[in-house]
């Protein structure tokens, strides 16, 4: 059963490169796959050129999606990385 | 052995080893593999070798450069651990049966292609990010040498086509002895950097790379601006003294250190120098600066991805301000477009640069940008002696817009209950010629001018001094130079204002006495070539000089100006 939430991003430049590189690493650090849905589009959340290429602005609303062993850990990790990193709420 | 003559940019003698910093040939052939397993372990080893490699790298400019400038290679390390990479380059090694550097390049092409297509210029710069990465990658597979500054760890020399400014910025002073390069001049970025590093170097020997092979043994010899290629057992003795004379004379420069220059009849002059960071400060102190003359806020904007906030610069400011105690620093405020870009910024590309959207021309427009330095330099003022300096002014309009921004925000920032200082001079820098021919107009309403020569020069005698065809035209004593910056001084002077000058003439051995002769007040140089210039002026009688003035003005020819003053100060 995988686990998802949905953010707003708020920051002004929308994920740009150096949240993005923060929040790619964190996934990264998880066993769970991780997926990131914006605008009809899902990419893996462990690509930083995956995550670039969406080109996500300010307002945006992503939604985040972990499946795995520890999918919720991973999950709540990354929402947290967005929120401490003034991306989004 | 054989010699390379170029331009000397920086001094000193080294003598060391070869290094050279070229990007090696990466053309490969499309191969069929039967051992896939293996082709995928080739694969896995030359991204290990330069994941390590670029953490190194990465730590090197953490501690060189700071954070922010480290924060790149960060990227450049997920590049290379990226699953959507790295997946596709496995799989068509397997599924094409083909050879890892085939698979590698179709894939980043790929990828290169999809961020160069995007809208935003920032997205098309990652693309030069994965090319950078891929380059390195391939060198591995291709078990080539990929030369990178930031690796060098024992005594070379660097030789290059040409050093960037983050090139120049990752070499390591401990280890890289001196550089020399095929193209630049004396006002190059790689130049400049030298002489802020304060390694020997020469720059513009046009075949350099040519004619060095790695390993080769080399002197450069930084004061006459001489290559020597493999040298013989006595040359290597003949420099090792010379060096030694210039370590000696260094010494005697250094007793000058805490004395105020003054000229032999007696005329005090103010020797300042130009710095481009907080960290150059220590250099100016330690080299005996009265201050400083040109501060260059532009690397404050520059290797970064946005564009650098108030608190930041206020940091920066403040912290040169702080250092520098009760002595001046002029702060030019942000000189970009030219050759010098912020690719953050969108700026379309112009046919000429050096007389398109520029300096002063852009701030006015993206009054946004300009405001916020305004602050950034106006709340660090109460810190230290605080001197503001607009560059390429070409109408007294621009001066009067851009001083009413200031002002416009002094009182905001007042309003606001912030303490600014009441003692900040506004001036200009001049290096247009018509702000020079009505310096008169001017001198009413500046409080200072700082006369900038290498774009005075390049301006007046309208040739490019990036370009070395026409570099013999870049003539710092051609009369006409020296008679628009007379005519600068005089109208300082005449309402009882100063004038300075912040480019590379302000050092030269033979322009300082021409330019005492004329009056100038202030000179403002490399950090290093101040004790040399305070030296110098101490033999220096400035009403000797000035008697010369009206026969200088009046010459026809660089060459004839140059001569004379050689004859009258055995030079």
């Amino acid at each position: 059963m995988a686990v998802e939430k949905t953010v707003t991003i708020t920051d002004e430049t929308g994920v740009h490169a150096r949240p993005a590189t923060v929040l790619v690493n964190k996934a990264g650090s998880f066993a769970s796959d991780m997926n990131l849905e914006y605008n009809g589009k899902s990419i893996n959340l462990k690509s930083i050129m995956g995550v670039m290429s969406l080109g996500i602005p300010q307002g945006a609303e992503i939604k985040i999606v972990a499946d795995g062993s520890d999918e919720q850990e991973a999950l709540d990790s990354v929402v947290e990385v967005i929120k401490s990193e003034g991306l989004g709420e | 052995m054989s010699q390379l003559t170029g331009i000397a940019a920086s001094n000193g003698i080294a003598i060391a080893k070869a290094y050279k910093l070229a990007i090696p040939d990466l053309s490969f052939d499309k191969k069929k593999v039967d051992d896939t397993t293996s082709e995928v372990e080739r694969l896995t080893k030359a991204l290990d070798v330069s994941t390590s490699e670029l953490e190194k790298i990465k730590e090197h400019a953490r501690a060189s450069l700071g954070d922010e400038h480290a924060e790149i290679f960060s990227a450049h390390l997920l590049v290379l651990s990226d699953p959507e990479l790295i997946n596709p380059i496995k799989d068509k090694i397997e599924t094409e049966q083909v050879n890892a550097e085939f698979a590698l390049d179709e894939t980043a092409q790929m990828f290169i292609e999809m961020f160069e297509n995007m809208e935003n210029e920032y997205m098309r710069e990652r693309a030069a990010d994965i090319k950078d990465v891929t380059k390195r990658v391939m060198a591995h597979l291709l078990e080539v040498s990929f030369p990178n500054p930031a690796l060098i760890d024992e005594e070379v020399i660097v030789i290059a086509e040409d050093l960037t400014p983050s090139d120049t910025a990752q070499l390591n002073k401990q280890f890289v002895q001196g550089f020399t390069t095929n193209i630049g001049g004396r006002t190059s970025h790689s130049a400049i950097m030298a002489r802020s590093l304060e390694i020997p170097a020469v720059v513009g020997t046009k075949a350099i790379t040519e004619q060095v092979k790695e390993g080769d043994n080399l002197i450069v010899d930084g004061i006459d601006g001489k290559v020597l290629i493999n040298p013989t057992e006595d040359e290597i003795n003949e420099y090792q003294q010379k060096q030694e004379d210039y370590e000696k004379q260094k010494q005697e420069w250094a007793k000058l250190k805490d004395e105020p220059t003054v000229t032999k009849d007696g005329t005090h002059v103010e020797l300042v120098a130009n710095i481009g960071t907080p960290n150059d400060v220590e250099g100016v102190l330690n080299h005996g600066g009265e201050g400083v003359g040109l501060y260059r806020t532009e690397f404050l904007y520059m290797g970064k991805t946005e564009l650098p906030t108030e608190d930041e610069q206020f940091d920066a400011y403040k912290s040169v301000l702080e250092q520098m105690g009760d002595k001046p620093v002029v702060v030019r405020t942000l000189d970009i477009g030219g050759d010098k870009e912020l690719s953050y910024l969108e700026l379309p590309d112009e046919m000429n640069p050096f007389l398109g959207y520029r300096a002063i021309r852009l701030c006015l427009e993206r009054d946004d940008i300009f405001r916020t330095q305004l602050r950034a330099l106006l709340r660090a003022s109460t810190y230290g002696n605080l001197k503001i300096m607009f560059p390429m002014i070409a109408t007294l309009d621009e001066f009067r817009q851009a001083k009413a921004l200031l002002l416009e925000e002094k009182e905001n920032l007042t309003k606001e209950g912030t303490e600014v200082s009441d003692n900040i001079e506004v001036g200009i820098m001049v290096e247009i010629p018509s702000t020079a021919v009505i310096a008169r107009q001017f001198a009413k309403e500046v409080d200072f001018f700082s006369i900038g020569t290498n774009d005075l020069i390049q301006y007046t005698l309208a040739a490019d001094r990036m370009n070395e065809r026409v570099s013999y035209l870049y003539q710092p004593y051609h009369p006409a130079i020296l008679n628009l910056v007379n005519n600068v001084i005089e109208a300082a002077h005449a309402e009882g204002k100063w004038a300075g000058m912040c480019g590379e003439m302000a050092g030269d051995s033979i322009a300082i006495p021409i330019l005492l002769g004329l009056g100038l007040d202030e000179y403002s140089m490399s950090a290093t070539s101040v004790l040399p210039a305070r030296t110098q002026m101490k033999d220096l009688s400035k009403e000797e000089l000035a008697s010369y003035k009206d026969q200088l003005l009046s010459m026809g020819t660089a060459d004839e100006v140059e001569a004379f003053i050689r004859e009258k100060t055995n030079q």
